[in-house]
C-alpha cells in the first residue's frame, strides 16, 4: 500500500474588511473624556466592532502610544490594528501596525439609504373574453393576451407585446410606450392596423399572402415585418 | 320567474321590431304570458308591427314618470289574450326615459308577466343603453353583412358592460338571430355566411330567419308574421327560435338555395 505523505498546503488569501477607524485628537485627555462622554450616551457603542487607531498626524512615542492602547482597552475598545503610526514605535503589546487603510463607508455608521423605489414587474394581462367592436384595452405596464378574437373597430394597446388566441380583426398597438422588441402574435391575421413602438402598418400595406393566417409582427429597421407561421 | 328579455342590435333595419313582435307573438301563442315593450321612444314603431296604433292612450314615458298605472297603459292583443304591449311615446325623446322609471316599470312587469321583451332602439346611446339596462338575457339582432354583424359586436360589449347584471358581476346571457338570411346569395358569396358570423361574434344561435317577402306582408297588415301566416318560412323560423328560448332542443335548419330548372340543367350541363 502506498502511503502518501500527508502534505497540506497551507493557503493565504488576501482579504479586506471593514473597520471603524478611531482618530483620536490632541490633547489626548480632553478626547478620552469625550470619548467617555460618547460611550455614556451609547454604551456598547465598540462593543464587538473592529476598531483600527487612526494616529495620522500624531506625534507620540512608545509610553504615550501605550497608554492610550491601554486606555481604550479599559472602555472596552478592541483595536484590531494601529495605523498612521511611525513603524519604529511597533512592539510586543501593540495591535499590528496597518498601512492600507481606505477611506470607506461604515456600513453601520452610513444613513440607510432610503429603499429605491421598485421598478414596475411587468405584468401580463390575460383577457379570456373576445375584444368587441369599440372596446379599447390599455395596459401600459407588459404583454396582453386575448383568447379570443379582437374586433374589428376594437384596440388593444399594450406596452408589451400583445398575442392573439383568436382572429385579430381590430389595432393592436404593442410597445406602444417606447418598446421596439415588443411584438404581435395572432392565429388569424385579418386587422385593421398593427403598430409596434409608434410605426405602423395599416390593412391596405398588409399584403394578401399575410391575410386570415397565423401570423407575427415586429419591427426591423424602423419597419413593421410580418412572417406567417404556416 | 319572469324573464327580460332585450332585442337589440346596434344597427336599424335588421328587424328588432319586426323580431320583437314575431318572438312575443311566438311566446304568447306557446301559452306564455307575455308583454312587449317598445323602447325606442320618440319613433316608435312596435304599435305598428302589433297592429295596436289606434288603441294607444298611455305610453312608457307615462307609466315611468307616474303619470299612469301600469294597467292602463298595457294594451292586450286582440289575437292572443296573453300579449301585451307597452307602447312608446311619439312625442317625446329618450332623454324623457330615467333609469329609475324604468327599473320601476320593468319590475313592476317582471310580476305579471312570464316574458318581458324589450325592443331597442338603434344606436348605442341612452336608449338603447336603457332597454338592455334591466334585461336578464338578450337577442342580438344580425344581418348577413359587415356593418351589421359589426355593429352587433359593439352592442355584445355594451351587453358585457353596462347592464345590471354585468355591473353585478353575472354573465348576461346572449343569443344570435340571423335575420334577412338569403341563402342564394350567400351561396354566391354575396353575404357572410352563417358560420362567418358565428366566427365574428361568437355568441349561440338561436335561429336564422330567411329573407322573405311575408315579413314586409306582415308589418304592413299591423301583424305578427308567426300570427299572419304561421306557415310561412319566416314564421316558423320565428317559432323555433321561440321554442328554444323555453329550453326545447329543436335541431337548426340553415336555409339552403332550392334548384330551380335553371340549376339543374346547369348542374346537368356541368356534370
Amino acid at each position: 500500500m502506498i502511503q502518501t505523505r500527508p502534505t497540506r498546503a497551507i493557503r493565504f488569501r488576501g482579504r479586506s474588511f471593514q473597520a471603524l477607524a478611531l482618530c483620536p485628537e490632541a490633547p489626548l485627555d480632553a478626547w478620552l473624556q469625550e470619548v467617555d462622554a460618547w460611550l455614556e450616551r451609547s454604551p456598547g457603542f465598540f462593543g464587538g466592532k473592529p476598531v483600527v487607531l487612526d494616529l495620522t498626524g500624531h506625534d507620540c512615542d512608545a509610553t504615550s502610544l501605550s497608554e492610550l492602547v491601554q486606555a481604550l482597552a479599559a472602555r472596552d475598545v478592541r483595536l484590531l490594528g494601529i495605523e498612521g503610526a511611525d513603524a519604529s514605535l511597533a512592539g510586543a503589546g501593540l495591535p499590528p501596525f496597518l498601512t492600507t487603510g481606505k477611506a470607506t463607508p461604515f456600513p453601520e455608521m452610513a444613513p440607510v439609504p432610503a429603499p429605491a423605489p421598485e421598478p414596475p414587474v411587468a405584468q401580463g394581462l390575460i383577457i379570456e373574453a373576445p375584444v368587441r367592436s369599440g372596446q379599447s384595452i390599455v395596459h401600459p405596464d407588459g404583454d396582453v393576451t386575448i383568447i379570443g378574437s379582437i374586433g374589428s373597430g376594437a384596440e388593444v394597446i399594450a406596452g408589451g407585446s400583445i398575442h392573439v388566441y383568436g382572429a385579430l380583426r381590430g389595432r393592436a398597438l404593442a410597445g406602444a410606450y417606447g418598446n421596439s422588441r415588443a411584438r404581435i402574435f395572432c392565429s388569424k391575421l385579418e386587422c385593421e392596423l398593427l403598430a409596434i413602438d409608434g410605426l405602423y402598418k395599416v390593412a391596405d400595406e398588409i399584403g394578401a399572402e399575410w391575410r386570415k393566417k397565423p401570423a407575427m409582427a415586429w419591427l426591423e429597421n424602423d419597419t413593421v415585418k410580418i412572417k406567417s407561421f404556416d | 320567474m319572469a324573464e327580460v328579455m332585450v332585442v337589440t342590435s346596434g344597427k336599424g333595419g335588421v328587424g328588432k321590431t319586426t323580431s320583437t313582435a314575431a318572438l312575443g307573438a311566438a311566446l304568447a301563442q306557446a301559452g306564455q304570458n307575455v308583454a312587449v315593450v317598445d323602447f325606442d321612444v320618440g319613433l316608435r314603431n312596435l304599435d305598428l308591427v302589433m297592429g295596436a296604433e289606434r288603441r294607444v292612450v298611455y305610453d312608457l314615458i307615462n307609466v315611468a314618470n307616474g303619470e299612469a298605472r301600469l294597467s292602463q297603459a298595457l294594451i292586450r292583443d286582440r289575437r292572443i289574450d296573453t300579449l301585451h304591449l307597452l307602447p312608446a311615446s311619439q312625442t317625446r325623446d329618450k332623454d324623457a326615459l330615467t333609469e329609475e322609471g324604468v327599473k320601476r316599470v320593468i319590475d313592476e312587469l317582471r310580476e305579471r308577466f312570464d316574458w318581458v321583451i324589450c325592443d331597442s332602439p338603434a344606436g348605442i346611446e341612452r336608449g338603447a343603453q336603457l332597454a338592455m339596462r334591466y334585461a336578464d338575457l338578450a337577442v342580438v339582432i344580425a344581418n348577413p353583412e359587415v356593418s351589421s354583424v359589426r355593429d352587433s359586436d359593439r352592442i355584445i360589449g355594451l351587453l358585457d358592460a353596462k347592464t345590471m347584471r354585468a355591473e353585478n358581476g353575472e354573465t348576461m346571457e346572449k343569443h344570435l338571430l340571423l335575420t334577412r338570411y338569403d341563402a342564394q346569395r350567400a351561396g354566391r358569396g354575396e353575404m357572410l355566411s352563417v358560420e362567418d358570423v358565428l366566427e365574428i361574434l361568437s355568441i349561440p344561435l338561436l335561429g336564422i330567419i330567411p329573407e322573405s317577402e311575408e315579413v314586409l306582408r306582415a308589418s304592413n297588415v299591423g301583424s305578427p308574421v308567426t300570427l299572419n301566416n304561421a306557415q310561412s318560412a319566416p314564421a316558423r323560423a320565428y317559432m323555433d327560435a321561440a321554442k328554444r328560448l323555453c329550453g326545447e332542443d329543436v335541431p337548426m335548419i340553415i336555409p339552403s338555395h332550392k334548384k330551380g330548372l335553371l340549376d339543374r340543367l346547369f348542374a346537368r350541363r356541368a356534370a
